[in-house]
């Protein structure tokens, strides 16, 4: 029982480290390029204009450069908390056919479709209402989780740009009086009154604002070209930085997911000892019990060596079977788990080790046990 | 060789120290003949189990010798072999209870025995069941001892003893647990065995009523061993050890 939770824990931790560098490895990027001094776009908010990848574009040796944008939210379903992490997928050369897709169909059109991880609980054909359009869901992916665990999102840039950019129709009209005012206050506005009529315009009109700006872009590389030399020409560039897709792995690993590995690491490490000392117990009194049967055994001549070897296929078996139980238990209970479980061949060969060794050291005390009682305690009782 | 299968020599135990000092044995001197069939007799406390575990080579004496077979085992307290191959080879117990390993079958109890004197698994199994067929047993090889009467637990306990052909048998109060009939049929085992197998036993007992199968009586009192009745006939002490 205890080993199946160690042996859980162990796969909740593999699971992190899958589910938090899963993105990262799904997309197939080489290169990312981020927010100048940023460690994002996973470990914190980074912010590029769109027109980046035009500029990485023109880099010799990029393959190919597309946006990326990546943010969670959290909305209500029937009443529980739905925590979305939302992925833009850049339209039209990315309709999500890469992705692993288990039911539906990749995006058709590039606004109000999405593929949901079945993760989410999404249906096919669930409509959603997020920001001011409603989604339909078309396809569902397994297994495809952000770093923090929630379920992924895929629609294109554009609507998870809309979905980032949300502001109620009310802010808008109170933002363009504000404009109004600020601009004739400004030497502009008094020069110009003309000018201050564009505060009324949709941002996208007015020169003096920014688009909308995406998480990252992400780069790949021509073949002949490595990703190191490419990186170094996009780090002069001072207004971003770039990471190779290992760096970005490692950022995440370091970054928000080393603190719950680091505790779900020290909790494993707890409960192993305590299994140990639980299965040192357990043998200690059933050496216990049998100790008038190995003073027994001792009496009619029985070796020390014999007895030590019993006591040890004891503790032997009972490791095996607590493993076997627990891998069996577990491999059952595991998939209902909220995050994923991932059971590796190396961790369970390691865990199987361990509890060699557990029961090894744990049979010691009764060994001890056994090997002074004397045989005439075979009389007594 | 001498006709002897134990000889004690001033044997003396004592438990505890300073005011506790207990003299459980004093000097015993005793010599017991191979085939010889021995009740020890005496009041509760006087020391009998405490001779019968120093002959037994389980309870060292304070002082003393212990010749077993010819050889000189015990020199006080000190051990001048390996006493539990020793013990494997030439002493078989019975006790008044809680004699068998309660996990095993009656079969595997006496062939655990064999094993450990390091037969071959198939000849142990077949020695363990012409042993408790010997003993009127084998229709309850493969149960175990707690699905059993304690006459039978006793047969069992008595066919584990003999399994090696041990020259020694010592038992402890055997047919306390039982009914007269049957510690009368028990102690007739015993001596049929040392007939037959030309083994000394020794017994120690409360059961007077079937005294008239041992060869040999001593009581003990104190600490201190005393004929009560010699032998029979002195010569027909039984066949030496095949
Ligand atoms: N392990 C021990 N430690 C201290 N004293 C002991 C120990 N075993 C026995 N004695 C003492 O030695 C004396 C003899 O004990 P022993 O068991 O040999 O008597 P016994 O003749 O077998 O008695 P019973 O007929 O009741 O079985 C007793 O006074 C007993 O209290
Ligand atoms: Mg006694």
């Amino acid at each position: 029982m205890l080993l199946m939770v160690v042996m859980g824990m162990g796969g909740i931790y593999r699971g992190i480290i899958e589910d938090a560098t899963l993105l990262v490895d799904e997309v197939k990027a080489d290169l990312w390029i981020v927010q100048r001094n940023t460690r994002g776009p996973f470990a914190e908010v980074s912010r590029v204009p769109a027109n980046l990848v035009h500029r990485a574009l023109a880099v010799p040796g990029v393959k190919t450069a597309r946006e990326f944008v990546y943010h969670t939210i959290q909305r209500e379903r029937a009443g529980d908390p739905l925590r979305i992490a939302v992925v833009g997928l850049s339209w039209p050369t990315d309709k999500g056919e890469s992705l692993p897709i288990i039911a539906g169909r990749p995006l058709a059109q590039n606004h109000f479709e999405m593929i949901a991880d079945s993760r989410l609980g999404l249906p096919l054909g669930e409509q959603i209402r997020l920001g001011k359009e409603t989604y339909t869901v078309v396809g569902l992916t397994e297994n495809m989780i952000g770093s923090s665990g929630d379920g992924l999102a895929f629609c294109t840039v554009a609507d998870a740009l809309d979905i980032q950019f949300d502001v109620p129709g009310e802010a808008v009209r109170l933002e363009r009086q504000a404009r109004h005012a600020r601009g004739r206050l400004s030497e502009y506005g008094r020069k110009q009154p003309a000018l201050t009529e564009l505060a009324f315009a949709i941002p996208s009109e007015i020169p003096a604002f920014s688009p909308r700006q995406i998480s990252a872009v992400m780069v790949t590389v021509a073949p002949g070209t490595t990703s190191h030399s490419v990186a170094s020409i996009i780090a002069g560039w001072s207004d971003v930085s770039v990471y190779t897709s290992a760096g970005q792995r490692d950022l995440l690993l370091r970054g928000p997911v080393e603190k719950v590995r680091r505790q779900i690491g020290l909790f494993r490490v707890l409960l192993t000892i305590i299994a140990g000392i639980i299965m040192a117990l357990i043998l200690y009194t059933l050496t216990l019990d049998k100790l008038h049967d190995i003073a027994l055994l001792k009496l009619i001549g029985a070796p020390n060596r014999r007895i030590l070897g019993m006591i040890l296929q004891q503790a032997l078996v009972l490791g095996v079977v607590g493993y076997g139980i627990a891998l069996v238990i577990g491999l059952r209970v595991f998939p209902l788990f909220p995050r994923r479980v991932i059971l590796r061949g190396d961790d369970l060969t390691q865990l199987a080790g361990i509890v060699l060794v557990i029961s090894v050291l744990s049979s010691m005390l009764g060994i001890w046990k056994a090997v002074r009682v004397e045989p005439n305690e075979a009389l007594s009782g | 060789m001498n006709d002897f299968a134990i000889e004690t020599e001033r044997l003396t135990k004592i438990y505890g120290s300073g005011n506790t000092e207990v003299a459980a044995l004093r000097e015993t001197t005793l010599r017991i003949r191979r085939g010889e069939v021995i009740a020890l007799l005496g009041p509760s406390g006087s020391g009998k189990s405490t001779f019968l575990t120093a002959i037994g080579l389980i309870n060292a004496p304070t002082s003393g010798r212990i010749v077993i077979g010819g050889e000189l085992i015990m020199d006080g307290p000190s051990a001048l072999t390996n006493l539990s191959a020793f013990r494997r080879e030439h002493i078989g117990f019975v006790f008044q209870k809680s004699n068998l390993i309660p996990f095993l079958t009656a079969r595997d109890n006496v062939q655990i025995a064999l094993e450990l004197d390091h037969w071959k698994a198939s000849d142990a199994k077949r020695r363990a069941l012409e042993l408790l067929d010997s003993l009127d047993v084998a229709d309850r090889a493969d149960h175990f001892p707690s699905t059993l009467s304690g006459g039978q637990q006793q047969r069992i306990a008595i066919a584990r003893a003999l399994a090696n052909q041990p020259s020694i048998i010592l038992a402890d109060e055997p047919t306390a647990a039982l009914d007269s009939h049957r510690g009368r049929q028990v102690m007739q085992l015993f001596s049929q065995v040392a007939l037959q197998h030309g083994a000394a036993v020794f017994v120690v007992t409360h059961d007077h009523r079937s005294l008239d199968v041992f060869d040999t009586i001593y009581n003990m009192e104190d600490g201190v061993i005393r004929l009560e009745s010699a032998p029979l006939v002195q010569a027909q002490a039984g066949p030496p050890r095949a």
